[in-house]
């Protein structure tokens, strides 16, 4: 191996990419999103990752919490409209039956936003996250990303709950 | 098969899981859709620990089933889901045609009533959609109505042996669920995780 390919992850999209494999997350689905591109183009590119788009945010978390059930770990991506689509699907399968699905939402809504129905929506995803006891990290420095996605995700396997990573404009430079 | 639903043999639905879970031979997984699905799941073997009861995410039974055959590429996985329930989530009908899992079928059970909630029609009822028609559109190629119990038979034995993704629809009388599930979903994860951790 050279020096450069043990060189770690700069970019919060690496990060995150490395974070799903060195805890073994092998299952990746989303709802399609710009700010997160270069992360779903990452997960496509890698053989490591079974990676494909869902129709609906709610079919993902489905799909997660089948694999997971049986020995794959997953990880559902979508942006913050999405997430609000989701509360009775987390509380009736993976929060009523303690599976430990991961998500990964890009933060839209907020510092900048233009569209007020984004900017309304984004103010229901973490009381709603609270409301369910689901453990969530905003994810706002570089320095900071790779411990606060390894930690995030290993805590969610040993506890049995499903876990959330808010990616903020603050680290994804977001839409201009 | 069978392409129109103008022939169709109404049957039953707890007869036909019984039916079903009776031709299981190699720890298939079968997930239960929201209600009578479960219920009559239940029913038809409620010891048996690759049987999944889903609690409330309505619509969802196709994809956890999916999620499950994409774990275990060598295990079959059916899903057992009313029509009230697909039409909730149609969508997942094309994420499924899109990933080609040849290890799932989903059997629906179609009745045109939200039976559990009153009875009311569903809209596609009204409507006369045609639901496998739906899945076939959806690239579902291998989607079919089993006319009687004969070709019921005769579609689960394709979905066992052939590659899927497959779809049977059922057209079934409104007779309730004759049992209900324990609602005890941290003992159903983990019998069903148990279950799914055993070689097929």
């Amino acid at each position: 191996m050279t020096s450069a390919a043990e060189a770690p992850p700069t970019t919060w999209h690496a990060i995150l990419r490395q974070a799903l494999k060195d805890n073994d997350v092998r299952l990746v689905t989303y709802v399609p999103d710009n700010v997160l591109r270069p992360l779903i183009d990452g997960c496509h590119a890698d053989p490591f990752f079974t990676t494909f788009p869902c129709a609906r945010e709610e079919e993902a978390v489905g799909i997660v919490t089948g694999a997971s059930m049986a020995g794959m770990r997953g990880i559902v991506m979508m942006q913050t409209s999405g997430f609000a689509t989701l509360p009775n699907a987390l509380a009736s399968l993976p929060v009523a039956f303690q599976v430990p699905v991961l998500m990964v939402v890009s933060e839209r809504g907020t510092m900048g936003e233009f569209n007020p129905g984004q900017a309304i929506v984004c103010r229901t995803m973490r009381p709603i996250l609270d409301s369910m006891g689901i453990e969530h990290h905003t994810m706002t420095r570089l320095d900071e990303a790779a411990f606060m996605a390894d930690r995030t995700i290993r805590q969610a396997f040993a506890t049995r709950w499903p876990a959330c990573l808010i990616i903020s404009p603050l680290l994804s430079g977001a839409r201009k | 098969m069978t392409d129109t639903t103008d022939n169709l043999h109404v049957m039953n639905r707890a007869a036909l899981t019984k039916r079903l879970v009776g031709k299981l031979a190699n720890r298939e997984a079968v997930i239960g859709g929201i209600g009578n699905s479960n219920w009559d799941l239940w029913g038809a073997d409620k010891a048996r620990g690759e049987n999944f009861y889903m609690l409330g995410s309505m619509g969802l039974a196709a994809p956890i089933a999916f999620g499950v055959a994409i774990a275990q590429p060598a295990r079959r996985v059916f899903a057992l889901e009313g029509d009230g329930s697909l039409l909730m989530q149609l969508g997942c009908l094309s994420t499924i045609a899109a990933q080609k899992p040849k290890n799932l079928a989903i059997i629906l059970w179609d009745n045109g009533i939200y039976q559990i909630t009153g009875g009311q029609g569903t809209p596609a009822a009204s409507a006369r959609t045609d639901m496998v028609a739906i899945a076939r559109a959806s690239g579902i190629a291998s989607a079919a109505w089993a006319a009687d119990e004969a070709e019921f038979d005769a579609l689960v034995a394709k979905a066992l042996t052939t590659d899927g993704p497959h779809l049977i629809g059922v057209k079934i009388d409104n007779e309730p669920g004759r049992n209900q599930t324990d609602r005890d979903p941290i003992r159903f994860r983990e019998s069903f995780s148990r279950a799914m951790a055993q070689p097929v």
